[in-house]
């Protein structure tokens, strides 16, 4: 990753300052083009009534394939800077869970990789979500098949 | 024979009670490894059923099940991805 200029990739159960992490990537005179996503604990998932989320994932494949996929974004698109923190652990309602910040020189290219780096790794990157509802009980979050169709434009 | 760690995740991990495991194999495919596997009886016949939606990585790649496994290959069984 060393031609990036600037390459970030933490899995962490500690929060994270998103707005402090896009701020970091605008400094950058070569960049006209900060985009963000940032992926929240919301209340209605596959079930309703959600308190928090608890967050495993295959430490060691994760960052592989998180890597992986950086490579696949930078071979596309133009790009001088990418951070992704993704937590987990457990996770209260409203936190951010996952942030993905691609600086460029142009919008396009940042938009573009933006989406597409979220596109793959809700795809391939191995994590798995729990929620966690307001009676107690817990439940493993089921695939969704829109996830996958999101990944054929970019065949 | 080869020896094998094998590791669960998520559902699969709940539903099998197990985290990981090391184990003795002829199994020269994920296939036939998995075939092994369902022959413990009928919770993991279940887990690893084809209604199941399940995945495999090899030394932490998603791969086929008509992968050649080698000794020392860390074998992974886990649902569908859910990140993000």
């Amino acid at each position: 990753m060393n031609n990036l200029k600037k390459f970030k990739l933490h899995i962490q159960t500690a929060p994270f300052d998103s707005y402090n992490e896009i701020e970091s990537l605008t400094v950058d005179s070569d960049n006209g083009a900060v985009v963000s996503f940032i992926g929240l604990v919301r209340n209605n998932g596959d079930h309703s009534n959600i308190v928090g989320m608890e967050l495993e994932h295959y430490s060691g494949m994760t960052e592989k394939c998180l890597e992986k996929i950086i490579q696949k974004a930078r071979q596309r698109w133009l790009i001088n800077a990418v951070t992704i923190i993704h937590r987990v652990g457990h996770l209260k309602l409203n936190e951010p869970i996952v942030l993905v910040v691609v600086a460029s020189r142009h919008r396009k290219a940042a938009f573009a990789a933006c989406e597409f780096l979220m596109d793959y790794l809700k795809t391939r990157a191995p994590f798995w979500k729990k929620e966690i509802c307001a009676d107690g009980e817990s439940y493993w979050v089921s695939a969704k098949n829109s996830d996958y169709s999101a990944l054929e434009k970019w065949d | 024979m080869k020896t094998l760690k094998l590791i669960y995740f998520a559902q699969i991990k709940d539903d099998l009670g197990l985290t990981s495991e090391m184990i003795v194999t002829k199994a020269m495919t994920i296939a036939v490894l998995l075939d092994e596997l369902r022959q413990r009886g009928a919770l993991w016949q279940q887990v690893l059923s084809e209604e199941r939606a399940y995945r495999v990585a090899v030394n932490q790649v998603m791969v086929s099940e008509d992968v050649v496994l080698s000794d020392g290959d860390e074998v992974a069984i886990f649902p569908p991805v859910t990140g993000g």
